[in-house]
């Protein structure tokens, strides 16, 4: 027993000498940011965060296994953030029904599977999760075959709709409909490419799911054409990264990587030009927005338990929001979506983030 | 299946080979009918699947993640590793196969064959397979080459272990039975690293390596321990025969989706965290653990079917209560409990399916990964007819390797013969 406690000791020496050095170096509040959860990650020396892994554009290996998409991107983002290394993460599977312990027990640290943020998840009294800043606006909508010449909702009275359980779809599409008077009988699936499967082979006259998975999907059928997406988002379904509650500073500093890739697009910082950004805002004082935002002066990052130049880690690991989503999702991947909701608000779209002060 | 009762016939009151077959197919009219019926059905399905296979399907879907599937994420730099312990792996295969058929059973008055029928077909489809598959699916030139190697290690070895297994003492052959067992740990170590190797997270383990990998795991470690449960329930002690009866029932009585989210979710609110097993080996010692109880039963079962004198006839030969057990009964009642094991076996195998619905990447599960891959999409039904055929290969050897086996347990039989 008496190496593992003195390998322990040593560790938290290191630890210690670290945050001296760190409160000498920026006079900051360090000290005062207590979170088990960055402690734990820092000691690991690894970050570990929960994907899908099954859901196109957003998770999923490519053929060397090598995990790609949106919510990989976003784990990158808060491994280089805490750890200052992108690659300092290990990336675990989880499905829809073990997400929520998978968090609340501690085993991954951040969930950046594709989660809606709605009450009953976000409060104590539910799945008690403390979810970050809305990362993908999605809506649930139907798809339908071309040929069904089914161009509402009230047109799917009496069909049959294939369904994934354990999702919020189904409660979504029930109360739409229910709304227009329509009936229709479910086919619950547990897995997405069995529900599209059987929507293929005609089983179902219509399926129903969030609008980045059907479009998703019907990029991968035989003639995408012949298909048809209602249109209509029967729902909000704001999709967000999560964390416990229990460690409120690890969700803080997870809320504003998030926010930090948002501002990143806002202020034109892109993977490519980080460092000239950088340098420009280091030689020129007048330039205090970015200046505080990169890290040259104040000590935002600091605030939060991490670096001070974390955003200059992340946009370099990753690129900004903008740049995320075109390489997974947008017009330019292989998946097309439109950017829609998604855009910046002074473009448009919801996303938006908070100033950097 | 061989008859024995007509290879001893002389040739000349043999049915012609045309009569057998319409004897076999066609004994009355209707039944002919029926056979016609059948076959046509059977090619049409047949037809039906060649043609989408060749005409509609995309390979290239296999073609460019055939590795992904067999090991998943495992890091490309440390793959050498598999491939050396599959190498080893076929080298031990085709020694114990050969050394199978050099010695047959002392206790036979027959000679058994060096190359049986069966065997012949075997080594056949071993070597089309390793030379037709992996050109057909045009995989890199060094990949072929790796599969070409493994076939014709494992034939080579199946061959002169044959030729010259003879020679060896009998207790050299004893040696090469206890390699498997070595085998195993080495090859625990050739995957997880440790030990002058570079470690590889159990979290890399993927596809047909984590399924086998688990599947054998649980199938070695679950044997001992339903042995155990087995005597453990027919003890004279009540604590322990009440101890036994209760887990098998209690683990008989869950699914075991429902006890590998146990594992999964529970286990990490209950044990302080860092000290609760990594999620693959939570995953494993589940299906020990379940697996145990129904093998448990199975043993039970053959525990049963040994007259009760054979002990008593053990123990008044003078040996203890344990010896007579462990060399008496137990061996008796595997025997018999040996076909109810070997489908407990091909269930666990199939039960590690499941392992996908916890998150894990077992075969299922990477294959659902693949199907995700947006380069990919819509290509399912090619990799389910890849996985149906890759399972259906792990049962069947499975199902073959322990019918041989209960030939040769059994007294009665005789040698395979061509």
């Amino acid at each position: 027993m008496a190496v593992p406690f003195r390998r322990a000791g040593a560790g938290s020496l290191a630890v210690l000498m670290l945050l001296l050095a760190a409160c000498a170096a920026t006079s900051g509040p360090v000290g005062e940011i207590s979170s088990a959860k960055l402690a734990a990650i820092r000691s690991r020396q690894q970050l570990i965060c929960g994907i899908d892994g099954q859901t196109p554009g957003f998770s999923s290996p490519d053929n060397q296994g090598r995990e790609r998409g949106f919510e990989v991107d976003l784990c990158k983002a808060v491994a280089a953030a805490v750890l200052g290394d992108a690659g300092k993460l290990s990336l675990h599977t989880v499905t829809l029904d073990s997400r929520f312990a998978a968090v609340a027990s501690g085993e991954i640290d951040l969930l950046a599977r594709t989660t809606t943020n709605t009450l009953s998840r976000d409060a104590p009294g539910g799945n008690a999760l403390s979810f970050g800043p809305v990362d993908f606006h999605d809506g649930v909508d139907v798809m339908v075959p071309v040929a069904s010449g089914i161009t509402a909702l009230n047109a799917l009275n009496g069909s049959t709709i294939c369904l994934l359980s354990g999702a919020t779809t189904e409660q979504v599409l029930g109360d739409a409909l229910r709304r227009q008077g329509a009936t229709y009988k479910s086919l619950r699936f547990a897995q997405i490419q069995e529900a599209f499967a059987a929507y293929q082979a005609g089983r179902c006259g219509a399926i129903s799911i969030d609008s980045s998975i059907l479009a998703a999907q019907r990029s991968g059928f035989a003639d995408p054409a012949a298909h048809r997406l209602l249109g209509k988002a029967l729902s909000k379904e704001p999709q967000a990264p999560a964390t416990a509650q229990a460690d409120p500073a690890w969700a803080h500093a997870v809320r504003w990587i998030v926010y930090a890739l948002i501002e990143a697009e806002e202020q034109g910082i892109t993977q490519a030009n980080v460092k000239a950004k950088l340098a420009e805002a280091r030689a020129n004082p007048k330039l205090a927005d970015r200046r505080r935002f990169l890290g040259v002066e104040g000590n935002l990052g600091s605030q939060l338990g991490l670096p001070d130049d974390f955003v200059v880690k992340v946009i370099t690991a990753v690129g900004h929001y903008g740049e995320i989503h075109a390489r997974h999702l947008g017009e330019g991947s292989t998946l097309g979506l439109s950017r829609g909701a998604n855009r910046l608000a002074r473009d448009g779209g919801l996303m938006f983030s908070p100033p950097f002060r | 299946m061989p008859q024995p009762g007509l290879a001893d016939t002389p040739s000349s009151l043999r049915p012609s080979p045309l009569r057998r077959l319409q004897r076999s197919l066609a004994p009355t009219v209707a039944d002919g009918l029926l056979s016609l019926g059948l076959i046509a059905l059977l090619l049409w399905v047949g037809l039906q699947l060649a043609s989408w296979a060749i005409g509609r399907a995309d390979w290239a879907v296999l073609q460019l993640n055939s590795m992904l599937l067999l090991v998943g994420r495992y890091p490309l730099a440390e793959q050498w590793r598999l491939w050396l312990l599959a190498g080893l792996l076929a080298v031990q295969a085709g020694l114990s196969w050969g050394l199978l058929r050099a010695w047959p059973r002392a206790d036979r008055s027959l000679q058994g064959w060096l190359w049986p029928r069966h065997d012949r077909i075997a080594a056949l489809c071993v070597g089309l397979l390793a030379l037709l598959l992996p050109a057909a699916l045009q995989l890199a030139l060094p990949l072929q080459a790796r599969w070409w190697l493994l076939a014709a290690a494992l034939l080579a070895l199946r061959w002169a272990a044959g030729r010259w297994g003879t020679r060896l003492h009998r207790h050299q052959l004893r040696l090469v039975g206890l390699l498997w067992p070595v085998l195993y740990l080495a090859g625990l170590w050739l995957i997880g690293g440790g030990l002058g190797l570079p470690r590889v997270a159990s979290g890399d383990w993927g596809g047909l390596l984590l399924t086998l990998l688990l599947a054998s795991f649980a199938m070695a470690l679950s044997f001992p321990l339903g042995v155990l449960l087995a005597l453990g329930r027919r003890s004279s002690l009540p604590l322990l025969r009440w101890g036994s009866v209760v887990y098998i029932e209690f683990i008989r009585g869950a699914p075991l989706i429902t006890l590998l989210f146990i594992g999964q979710n529970i286990l990490g609110f209950l044990l302080p965290s860092g000290l609760a097993p990594d999620r693959v080996w939570r995953a494993a010692w589940v299906l020990i653990f379940f697996a145990a109880a129904y093998l448990a039963e199975a043993v039970r079962s053959g525990l049963a079917a040994v007259p009760r004198g054979q002990l008593e006839a053990a123990r008044s030969l003078g040996l203890s209560q344990a010896q007579a057990l462990v060399q008496v009964v137990i061996p008796q009642a595997l025997r018999v409990a040996l076909p109810t094991m070997v489908g407990q076996f091909i269930a666990l195998l199939q039960d590690t399916t499941l392992l996908s619905l916890i998150g894990l990447l077992d075969l299922l599960g990477t294959a659902r990964g693949i199907m995700a891959n947006p380069e990919f999409l819509g290509h399912s039904s090619e990799l389910y007819l890849v996985l149906a055929v890759l399972y259906w290969g792990c049962c069947a050897s499975l199902g073959l390797g322990s019918r041989a086996l209960e030939r040769r347990l059994d007294p009665r039989s005789e040698p395979t013969r061509g």
